[in-house]
Order: structure tokens, then sequence, then C-alpha cells
């Protein structure tokens, strides 16, 4: 049980950008968190894997099942891509905006939400601590609230994978921890495959069960974060070098350092 | 309704009464519709009491032969007309600034009514019918033909890859240029009497209006607005822009397409029946944002109550400023228009400031 993606080849033009990829098996109810260098190919990969971009080789499956055979409908049932440009500003509330992710492949003149709906909106407001802005539109909201509400969408859709691209960019550090941690508990718990797209190695560190480091359209290491970010690979993609240490408190903590030659 | 009981300040709570009071915005809408039609048919040349209109209105076969036709005949289907023009005009403007993603998207400012002016223009000067056996209704007919055209050269700038919603409004802005252009051409051609029509057809006129033009503009108003709701969810989605809204499983393409073809319909035949009528299409849906926001459940259906009541307005005033004289509604238009144009600008430079 688990999303496959294989020997993924995609470019724009004539420029490629993934080059024969692949991930491995990711394993359901585990948290992958993907990093790599700005232009490496991290957010193409979601659109190929979401099915907004068609790759011109190459598979993505879930549980053994190839994804490319679905509607465009079936499949964002299954996979839930977090874009990162969550800036959108248009007189839609929070409350809308989520409850938008799960109204949104409804079609027909049934136009109000059911009680269901409200009620899994109402929990994942709760959840990410959006009740004293649930009814102000996003427009007059900060760039972190904003993420936050696109990361409810994420989190009341209930999809079989989980795709999101930087979801803690704009936000503070309490809300990084929490909302990294409401994450993976949400992975666990409903036992679906999420992948994250992030730029801080230290929360990649602290939150994934596994880490994939992309570099120029490929997975250049794949595995449990203490063994990749150790592997030279990471330096050698970043161009930096990577000291890695256990705080006192027992949390792998990564120092990312410029070399001098 | 719902079993569930949230507390008095749960975001649900808020939301239903949200909702609840957007939809007593709808339904309050829908009596001002009334009143401004009656407000209409009440006014005009003629000086006839209100008394004697409303009693018209309810008991046409009691009333004399002289105040049924005023009323009937005259006033009536140009109250109608305008509320339909209005209704029309407002729908397809909302659609287009959805789809675009643009409040400055509308019939007018995308090129649809000038290329309807130059359909009309071709027919009036030269006598030329695009539509064969068009007979007398050959400006009418090249006016659809021509601004369908011109919804069709937008339509297919979105099928060009790598064409934004912003190109688009270029587009549409170069094709209203050139529409302009190629009308003074002709008018500079035209003799007095020709010249004289293509300037009446540019200003837009109500005096057009029949029963026959106002029963088609019902039937269109009743198969769009349903067709646009049952896309309501995702035209919300598409404000998030394309790629959110294509991860939330909307089709965006063809959703684009089919509300152009839909906005366009609606465009090619107001303009076709009444002429060029401009910022309606635009001030009508930026009320109605005002009003219930971008939820397009309530978005739409108030830019088209709203614009229906604003073109219903206008109609009035365009009876009251001279007494006994009724001037082409497109000047009452503009000249209201305009404020509100110059607000709606100042609103989007604030809100990028």
């Amino acid at each position: 049980m688990a999303l496959a993606i294989r020997d993924l080849d995609f470019r724009y033009g004539s420029t490629p950008i993934l080059c024969g990829l692949g991930t491995g098996e990711l394993p359901r109810g585990e948290l992958a968190a993907l990093v790599g260098p700005n232009g490496s190919g991290k957010s193409t990969l979601f659109r190929c894997a979401a099915g907004l971009l068609r790759p011109r080789a190459g598979s993505v499956s879930l549980d053994g099942r190839d994804l490319a055979g679905l509607s465009q409908r079936e499949r964002a049932r299954r996979v839930f891509y977090l874009s990162q440009d969550t800036e959108a500003r248009v007189a839609l509330s929070v409350f809308d905006i989520i409850l938008l992710a799960r109204k949104s492949l409804h079609r027909g003149f049934a136009l109000a939400a059911s009680a269901a709906d409200t009620h899994a909106v109402e929990a994942v407001i709760a959840e990410l601590g959006l009740g004293p802005f649930a009814s102000r539109d996003i427009a007059t909201l900060s760039g972190g609230q904003r993420q936050l509400a696109a990361i409810g969408q994420a989190l009341v859709r209930e999809p079989d994978v989980l795709l999101l691209d930087e979801p803690t960019s704009a936000l503070d550090v309490r809300r990084q921890l929490d909302v990294m941690a409401t994450i993976r508990e949400a992975t666990r718990r409903r036992g679906i495959v999420t992948v994250t797209a992030i730029h801080d190695l230290s929360l990649a560190a602290r939150f994934a069960d596994r880490v994939l480091v992309m570099n120029a359209g490929q997975i250049a290491q794949a595995g449990s974060p203490e063994k990749v970010l150790a592997h030279p690979a990471v330096s050698q993609t970043y161009a930096v070098g990577v000291h890695l240490e256990r705080s006192a408190r027992g949390t792998l903590l990564v120092e990312p350092y410029i070399q001098v030659p | 309704m719902t079993v569930m009981m949230p507390t008095a300040t749960s975001a649900t709570t808020q939301y239903r009464q949200r909702n609840a009071r957007r939809l007593k915005l709808v339904l309050f809408g829908a009596l001002a519709l009334v009143g401004s039609v009656a407000l209409d048919v009440s006014i005009g040349p003629g000086n006839l009491p209100l008394a004697d209109v409303l009693r018209t209105l309810v008991d046409p076969q009691a009333a004399a032969p002289r105040l049924s036709v005023i009323v009937w005949d005259l006033r009536l289907p140009i109250a109608l007309m305008a509320l339909a023009v209005g209704a029309m005009l407002g729908l397809s403007g909302a659609g287009m600034q959805t789809i675009l993603a643009n409040p400055l998207a509308d019939p007018f400012t995308l090129g649809v009514s000038a290329a309807a002016t130059v359909g009309a223009s071709v027919a009036i000067v030269f006598g030329w019918s695009v539509l064969p056996g068009a007979g007398p209704f050959i400006v009418t007919a090249n006016a659809f033909v021509f601004a369908l055209g011109a919804s069709l050269v937008l339509f297919f700038m979105t099928r060009l890859r790598g064409v934004s919603a912003e190109t688009m409004i270029l587009v549409g802005i170069a094709l209203l240029f050139t529409c302009n252009a190629v009308t003074a051409l002709l008018q500079y051609r035209s003799n007095e009497v020709q010249l004289t029509q293509i300037v009446f057809w540019t200003l837009g006129s109500l005096a057009r209006a029949s029963w026959g033009k106002v029963g088609v503009a019902a039937v269109l108003i009743g198969l769009a607005l349903p067709f646009f709701l049952m896309r309501g969810w995702a035209l919300t989605a598409l404000r998030l822009g394309d790629e959110r809204a294509g991860s939330l499983g909307v089709r965006v393409d063809r959703l684009r397409l089919e509300i152009l073809i839909a906005t366009s319909l609606l465009a090619a035949v107001s303009v076709s029946f009444v002429g060029s009528i401009g910022f309606i299409g635009l001030v009508g849906p930026h009320i109605a944002r005002l009003l219930v926001g971008e939820d397009q459940r309530f978005f739409l259906p108030v830019a088209t109550i709203a614009s229906a009541v604003l073109l219903s307005l206008a109609s009035t005033v365009s009876k009251v400023i001279t007494p006994g004289v009724i001037y082409p509604i497109g000047i009452i238009t503009a000249l209201i228009g305009v404020p509100f144009f110059f607000s709606l600008v100042m609103s989007i430079r604030s809100r990028a400031g």
C-alpha cells in the first residue's frame, strides 16, 4: 500500500525538468519530505503526480494502480496538491475557502453545504486554530493566515495522497511546528501518503519519516532523515557543508554552512 | 434543517447567518426589480397618472384603448427590455470577470459591443447581410454575428498555449480599438442618413424593444442563469487561480470555454437587440462583489439582479431629464457609470497599494 513514482520524464518545451525520476515506494502512513534547491523540479514533480501536467514518460501509481487511467475528477479525489501560491486575494472567507475544497467536485443544483461538510470544516478550523478569523475574507488576512487557510483545504479534503508545496513557508515558528505535527498526525491517522516540499532541513529532519533529496530533475538520495542528510549527496546538491547534531532534547539539528575552499 | 447544534459563535453558525443574509439580499433585489419596473412604466411622455397606469397593468381590458396602447405596447416592452438587457449584460460581465480574473472585463471593454457596432454599420452603410434572408432584421442579425465573431476571437486566443487571463484583456482592448477604427471608417464613408443611424446604434437605445425580443431575452436568461449556477462551486474555485482550481478537480480549460460561450451569447444577443450599452456589465458585478463577496452561488444572481435594476433605473432617468424626451440609454449608463467606474479603479488601486 504505497505511492510509487517511476521513470518520470517531463520537459517544458526543450528544457528537461524531470529526467527519469523515481521515488521508490512511499508507504501509506508516512510523511516524506522533498528537499532540493530552487528550480530542481519539485513543483513540477507534484504537478505531474497530481495529474495537472502530463509527463512524457513514466508512471504514478497508488496501491499498485496506475493513476493515469483516472479522470481528472477521480484523480483529484485521490490526490490533492497544495500549490505554493496561496496568495489569491478574493472576497471569500476562510470558511468559504475550506468548504470549497469539499464542494469543488460538486456538480448540479444542490448548491448548499451539508451538515457533514460544515462539521468537517469546523473540525479543521479548530485543528489549525483558525477560529478567530474563520469568517474574515482572505483578502484581509496576512500571508501566513492565508497559507493556513490553504492547509485547511488540504486537510478537509481527505485524499489518499497529499502533496504539499512548502506549506510552512509563510508561517511563524510556533505555527510551523503545529502545522508539521498536524500534518504528520493526519498522515498516520488516515493512513495516507504525504509528500511535502520543504526548505528547512531541520524541520524536515524533525518531522519526516523519510527524506527525498531532489537535484536536477532526479531523486539523488532517499531514506531516513539521519541517513540521507548525512550523505554527501546533500552537500553536493546544495554546494554546502552539512553538520548534523542531536540537541540535548534529542532533536536532530541540521546546520548547513558555506565551505571555504 | 440540520441536526447539529453548534455553539452561538461557531464558524458554521456565522457561515449560515452570512448565507441567510445573502439570500435575503437576493430576495430584496427581486423586489427592487419589480419596483423599478413599476417606476419605469409609470413615467414617460404622455403624463399619465400613476393610478391609471397601475390599473391598466392589472386589468388591460377595462382600460381606455389609448392607455392600454401606451402602457402595454410602448412602455412595458421598454421597461422589461431594460430589465432583460441589464440582466444579460450583468450576468455576461460577471461571468467574464470570473473566468478572466479581472474586474474590468465586460462585453464592452472586451470589444464584443464594438464588434456588434461594426456589424450594424456594415448593414447600414452597404446593406450587406451576413445571414442571408435576414430581411428587416439585417442590422440586428449582422450585429449578432459580429459580436459572436469577436467572442470567437477571444475564445481561440484562450486556446492558444501560454495565453493568460491578462493577455485576454489586452486582446479584448485591441479588438475594441480595431472595431472602433473600422466603425469610424464606415462612418466616414456613409451619407447623412446612414451616419445618423450608426450614431444612434452606438448610443444604445431601448426604443428598439419589442415583446418578441423581451421573450427571447427572458428565455436566454432563464437558461443561462441555471447553467452558471450549476457550475457555482467550480467557478468559485477558479477565483483562487488556475492551479489551485485544477488541484481541486476543476477542469479549468473546459469550464472557461463553457462560460465564455455562454457569456458571448448573452452579450451578442443584448447588443444586437438594443445597441451598445456600456458600464452596466462592469458596474452591476462590482456592486454584487461589494454586497455578497465572490461566492459565485450568490455573486452571479446578485450581479444579474443589480445590473437589471441599474439599467431599469437608467431607463427611468433617461425619461425624466427632459420631460417628453427619451434619451438613448447608452448615454445615461455612461454618465452614471463613469463615477462608478472611477470608484472601481480607485478601490483596486487601494487594494494593491
